[in-house]
């Protein structure tokens, strides 16, 4: 039985490479989205629609049409600002998915903030609700850290669930209860729940003549070269790194992995809430749960950072296309383009990214499978249960297995 | 509380923790193989549109329409499944993230609501139901009448499905080389086991019953679609097959007590409590959480614990 199944078919095999060459790494992204903009025209012309007409509408509705490119500045900016979050906890293999939820309730303290201290100076406004946001996002993330911390309870499935959570709280703030963000002013706010609008000298401003550039996007690149600053230059960043490419090294050059841990998560949910407090004072400058539970930015700012390979200044530049891609898809939305085909394109684009780590790692040799005897491991290690091995993980500087922590129910 | 209240909570713990059931099956098959499917949301997404496109476009008999929509949302959970496989099985890519992939591709803002809006299939409800039998003609004996003998198609398919999982874990010799490769791949390949294709195999039967689930969805709970129809079922499901240490009987009784807790607000609010609504939608994600907590927390981790292998790619030459 070994023998039919041993010899003679043909397989897809992956021989390690020493070092990737220096052209792949650069090279994966566009790949990917131009890849993934091509299986969505395969959607596209599947169910009977003229893709290259959509693909240029897209195009000219994110980019070249009067005002557009403002208002994918507009659709980028939460996703630079969850892009980020991702990034800081994605790169230790902490897995936040949280920034959705971790938005909303930042938006929630936000709009607080925005409507009780509105008729002071715009700056001290915009302050208080960039600190709020950041409460109300460390706030939510807090519970999936310290119950991963001292709970041993995978990060995943918490941050997933308050997901479902947070924009529960909102509804009820705003349609099942005379909160204190309802708008109860008048007799048809009283019959149509909406939240309290902001004093209109409390938006947020934007700068720029060709395009109008949100205040939050301005915001939002400076924290990208402030993270890619303190991940390189400081302690707290040499720690984050060592602790992504090693723990157990962390663990032995005396890094508390867990507070650690607990940092970075909050960093994360931090990045998250002021998403949510530019959403107030960017956008919507009022609270809109369906629009904030629609819109999805946590998720689509993990594939917005793992494009780039969670790189502070790359997910500018990454939030910028999935943006303009957001922002097309929104402008065209109709029965011609349903809003769903740009979830697909997102989709495809992050399924290509984590699949093309591989080619970083591996070279692709498809042939005929070699007999056993031709690479049967040293008998030592043969037995060895692949996390026992010391040497994984360290030969090559890189990871190849996700690490322990990412099981559930399991001690890392 | 009182007896038919009792009985009302059963019975529509069972009517929602069946696709739990369903979901949390396949997710535990493919766990034990050592593979995190993580789509599975996405997966009971696609299973519940196209199931639904099915019914409402399928010219036949009911019973047809029904059986064959629900063997295509098997066949297109299958499908995700095989992607899935080849990325995190043959290309050892990232199980998290690739499952992201999956839920942002296929989920509530993705392919489902495109195959919904292309097909309009928003509106009208589902033109045919899942038959609801009277077994022997018992589905009227008082409270273990409507709760054992009186239910749909695929809740007696999930007994028998959670029947049919266990006796293959334990007492087949395949169930027995699964747990291997779950546990220790590497001695597993030494004893000329195939590690890669138990986790593809089982990662797609993992897929069709997730499509299977949504399409329960489509078929009877709901019978109508709504963008994100599941809302985070898969997610629970897969949080149940922990809190249910791998076992399926456990995963069983786990999946009701969440159909309970899930329908907590429907069956309550016909008695007239009045609390707001958000809070009953929230039991369930709330529950999971504690659910999560205590399993992963505490002595029962020690002997109940995960497949030794879960997460992890495996890799022959990488010794």
């Amino acid at each position: 039985m070994r023998l039919r199944s041993e010899i003679g078919v043909p397989e897809i095999r992956f021989e390690k490479r020493l070092k990737p060459p220096r052209w792949l790494g650069p090279a994966t992204p566009p790949i990917a989205v131009i890849v993934a903009l091509a299986i969505g025209a395969l959607v596209l012309w599947a169910s009977g629609r003229d893709a290259v007409d959509i693909y240029q509408r897209m195009a000219r509705s994110a980019f070249t049409n009067p005002g557009a490119f403002s208002n994918t500045l507009i659709a980028a900016t939460p996703l630079l600002l969850t892009g980020l979050a991702a990034a800081v906890t994605f790169r230790m293999k902490v897995w936040n998915i949280g920034a959705d939820g971790q938005l909303m309730i930042g938006a929630v303290l936000a709009a607080a903030a925005g409507t009780f201290f509105g008729g002071r100076s715009l700056a001290a406004v915009m302050a208080l609700m960039i600190l709020a946001g950041i409460v109300g996002g460390c706030l939510w993330a807090s519970i999936a850290a310290l119950l991963r911390v001292y709970l041993n309870t995978n990060e995943v499935l918490t941050t997933l669930m308050l997901n479902y959570i947070a924009p529960l709280i909102l509804f009820y703030l705003i349609f099942n209860s005379t909160s204190y963000w309802r708008d109860l002013s008048t007799q048809s706010a009283r019959v149509f729940p909406q939240a309290k609008t902001l004093a209109e000298d409390a938006f947020w401003p934007t700068y720029g003549a060709a395009a109008a550039v949100p205040f939050g996007f301005l915001l939002g690149v400076v924290l990208a070269l402030a993270l890619y600053f303190v991940v390189r230059n400081t302690r707290f960043g040499f720690q984050m790194r060592v602790s992504a490419d090693s723990p157990e090294a962390a663990r032995y050059a005396g890094i508390s992995t867990g507070r650690l841990l607990i940092l970075v998560m909050l960093l994360s949910g931090a990045l998250a809430g002021i998403a949510g407090a530019s959403q107030i004072g960017d956008v919507s400058h009022r609270l809109e749960p369906k629009n904030l539970q629609l819109a999805t930015f946590g998720y689509t700012g993990i594939a917005v950072a793992a494009l780039v390979r969670y790189h502070p200044i790359g997910i500018v530049v990454s939030a910028i296309l999935v943006g303009a891609l957001n922002n097309a898809g929104f402008n065209l939305q109709g029965p011609d383009l349903p809003l769903g085909l740009i979830g697909v394109n997102q989709g495809i684009i992050l399924m290509l990214v984590a699949a093309s780590e591989v080619t970083a790692r591996y070279r692709l040799v498809i042939g005929r499978r070699a007999r056993r005897g031709d690479r049967a491991p040293p008998p030592e290690q043969a037995t060895l249960e692949p996390g026992a091995s010391p040497e994984q993980g360290t030969s090559d500087g890189t990871d190849e297995r996700p690490r322990q922590d990412a099981r559930p129910g399991e001690d890392s | 509380m009182n007896e038919s209240l009792f009985v009302d909570l059963l019975a529509a713990g069972l009517l929602y923790g069946t696709p739990l059931v369903l979901a949390g099956l396949g997710e535990l098959l493919a766990e034990r193989s050592g593979v995190m499917n993580l789509g599975v949301e996405a997966m009971m997404l696609m299973g519940a549109v196209t199931a639904f496109w099915f019914v409402q476009s399928f010219d036949g008999p009911a019973w047809l329409a029904l059986l064959l929509a629900i063997l295509v949302a098997a066949a297109v959970g299958t499908a995700m499944a095989t992607v899935y496989a080849f990325v995190v099985v043959t290309l050892r890519a990232n199980q998290v993230v690739s499952g992201l992939a999956l839920l942002i591709l296929g989920g509530a803002a993705g392919l489902s609501s495109y195959l919904a809006a292309v097909g309009s299939l928003s509106g009208p409800a589902a033109r045919f139901k899942l038959p609801t039998y009277d077994v022997l003609g018992l589905s009227d004996v008082p409270v273990i009448g409507p709760l054992i003998f009186g239910q749909n198609a695929l809740v007696y398919v999930s007994w028998l499905l959670v029947a049919l999982v266990a006796f293959y874990l334990y007492r087949t010799q395949t169930g027995l080389h699964l747990q291997a490769v779950g546990e220790d791949p590497r001695s597993a390949d030494a004893m000329g086991i195939s590690v890669s294709r138990f986790r593809y195999g089982h990662t797609m039967v993992g897929g069709a019953l997730a499509g299977v689930a949504g399409a329960y969805y489509t078929l009877e709970l709901q019978p109508a679609w709504i963008d994100g129809i599941t809302a985070g079922a898969g997610w629970i499901a897969i949080a149940l097959v922990i809190t249910a240490f791998w076992r399926p009987g456990l995963l069983l009784a786990g999946a009701y007590l969440f159909g309970i807790v899930t329908s907590l607000g429907f069956t309550l609010q016909a008695r007239g409590v009045d609390l707001p609504p958000e809070i009953f939608t929230s039991l369930p994600y709330v529950l999971t959480i504690v659910a999560v907590v205590l399993v992963s927390s505490g002595w029962s981790r020690l002997r109940l614990r995960a497949p030794a292998a879960l997460g992890e790619p495996y890799a022959r030459e990488e010794a």
